[in-house]
């Protein structure tokens, strides 16, 4: 059973369709990308998944379980963290306190503040903050700040994680850098969704791949697969 | 040598608070009279000040609610102060603000930023028009009197909702929510996607502000004797805390309790010494305080101490 699944999943703003009659499905442990041109409706899909925005009509199931319409807290609660496109830490926060919150408040309920602690200290050790625990947030670099926000959303233990343009504005060594952490993030036994745009990076992290345009899904399939597709090529470059 | 400092912060601080609380507890018995009103006065506007922030400066929603709050405390006090004892009185006024607060909280704090300041603005002169309407309408009078009652008690009294108060502000500070209402103000979006409940954490901790202010009203209402809608939803009250706050400066918990201090100290002697000029005088330092103290007072005292620390390391 997939661990996540859209049926007809459709937003409007007003009489544009955001997206449009979307059905997918993530399976435990994969990393699936999610690529399309500007505007494709990538974003708005990713705030359908974890409660920004509410499907109308449609229906998202996680574990089985229906999500429509739930409330974000309750989402972050029931295992899907999630990033965001232009970075959105507690810029006067020192580094630590941002990650102590998802570990205070995420999937599980009472967690002692020692543990919280504990835990919020592996995580940035894990993306490789432990230097600057005691700095607010504001004052990291871009890359950093990126990291920061995935150890923030992996401090809610989740079991899917939802990847907004991780990589966007980040040179070829954090580039590098971030594609490692993917992995790692899914060695973890955590299930990635993530909307790329540097194709290198989406083409060697991810098993699967799906292509929305015009808020409508064009392609799915392997990296190789969507590399070779005609409507993908025809898409990105014209006909 | 910062392990010593710390220790030593960790006995100053709580040793000093409590020689403070005790002086302020023997006060009515070593200078009765006019410093007890006038004491009590400072206190009573470190209750607003600091009820205010405990909602407004960690989530930067700004209210100017506390006189409707403050109004409504008044009010139970006017009405029911007479039937019932004063304890209980004091209780109700509390409440009765919190349940308005939770009422609007849950109506309002949807609205973000400015919207939100202008309706806790109108709240306060719609509260006003209608307690007017009703007690025209309805009671046959304008205003009413309370029974007076000795100013040590009120002082007790606003004493014992202080202390209540900061014990309540120092415990919210500590807990995980004290966190979680400073990331609201930083980015709301990222605190509801990080599992954090905004809606319930945002109208709980306003109704909690809500609580401090109605109490402080409804025994203020007894030092007043005479109230009408005027006189109890005096917009005064909503934007008194407000610059208090700022004056003190928001960072630090005693930030405020110093900026409501020196503040209505300053006023009280102003008005006596000045009547005719201390709105000018009040306006001059406020003006002062924003152009040249952004942090505020407790700003001042940190360049202060850090001068100090860099002289200290020069010597050495």
């Amino acid at each position: 059973m997939p661990i996540l699944e859209g049926e007809g999943v459709t937003r409007y703003f007003g009489g544009l369709a955001a997206v449009r009659n979307v059905d997918f499905y993530v399976s435990q442990g994969e990393i699936v990308g999610l690529i399309g041109p500007n505007g494709a409706g990538k974003t708005t899909l990713f705030n359908l998944i974890s409660g920004a925005l509410v499907p109308k009509p449609g229906a998202i199931k996680f574990k089985g379980e229906n999500i429509t319409g739930a409330k974000p807290y309750q989402i972050c609660k029931l295992g899907v963290a999630r990033t965001f496109q232009s970075v959105k830490v507690f810029a006067n926060m020192p580094v630590l306190e941002n990650v102590l919150l998802g570990s205070l408040f995420g999937t599980s309920n009472s967690v002692s503040s020692a543990d919280a602690a504990r835990e919020a200290t592996e995580l940035l050790e894990f993306v490789g903050l432990s230097a600057m625990r005691a700095i607010p947030a504001k004052d990291l670099t871009l890359a950093n700040q990126k990291r920061l926000e995935v150890a923030r959303a992996l401090a809610t233990k989740p079991e899917l994680l939802l990847l907004d343009e991780l990589m966007a504005g980040l040179n070829p060594t954090e580039v590098a850098q971030a594609m490692e952490l993917v992995i790692r993030i899914r060695d973890k036994g955590i299930t990635v969704f993530m909307i790329e745009h540097v194709m290198k990076a989406i083409m060697s992290v991810c098993d699967r791949i799906m292509v929305l345009h015009h808020g409508k899904k064009i392609a799915e399939g392997t990296p190789q697969e969507i590399a070779t597709s005609r409507t993908v090529v025809e898409v990105y470059l014209g006909e | 040598m910062n392990t010593t400092r710390v220790d030593l912060k960790k006995v100053w601080v709580p040793a000093l608070l409590l020689i403070i609380l005790l002086l302020l507890a023997a006060l009515p018995y070593a200078r009765p009279g006019y410093t007890v009103v006038l004491v009590y006065t400072i206190l009573m506007y470190i209750v607003l000040t600091v009820s205010w922030v405990i909602f407004s400066a960690p989530t930067g929603y700004i209210s100017l609610a506390p006189a409707a709050f403050f109004g409504i405390g008044i009010y139970t006090s006017a009405i029911l102060g007479m039937a019932l004892p004063l304890p209980v009185v004091i209780c109700i006024g509390g409440l009765a603000s919190s349940c308005l607060a939770l009422l609007v909280g849950a109506l309002t704090l949807r609205l973000r930023g400015i919207y939100f300041t202008i309706f806790t603005l109108g709240l306060v002169e719609l509260i006003k028009q209608f307690v007017l309407w009703y007690e025209i309408k309805f009671s046959g009078t304008r205003g009413r009197f309370l029974i007076p009652v000795g100013n040590n008690t009120i002082y007790y009294v606003m004493f014992a909702i202080l202390v209540a108060l900061l014990l309540t502000t120092y415990f919210i500070r500590r807990s995980k929510y004290g966190l979680a209402l400073q990331s609201i103000g930083e980015d709301e979006e990222a605190a509801a996607h990080t599992g954090i409940n905004v809606t319930l954490l945002k109208v709980i901790t306003f109704a909690i502000s809500a609580v401090f202010i109605g109490a402080a009203g409804a025994i203020w209402a007894i030092r007043l004797t005479y109230i009408d809608p005027y006189i109890a939803f005096d917009l005064n009250n909503s934007f008194m805390p407000v610059l208090m706050a700022i004056f003190g400066g928001m960072g630090q918990l005693y930030g405020p309790i110093l900026g409501a201090a020196v503040f209505s100290y300053l006023r009280e002697v102003l008005i006596t010494r000045f009547p005719y000029y201390y709105m000018l005088l009040i306006g001059i330092i406020l003006l002062v305080t924003i152009l040249y103290l952004p942090n505020g007072l407790v700003g001042l005292i940190q360049k202060w101490h850090k001068r100090a620390l860099g002289g200290q390391h020069a010597n050495t």
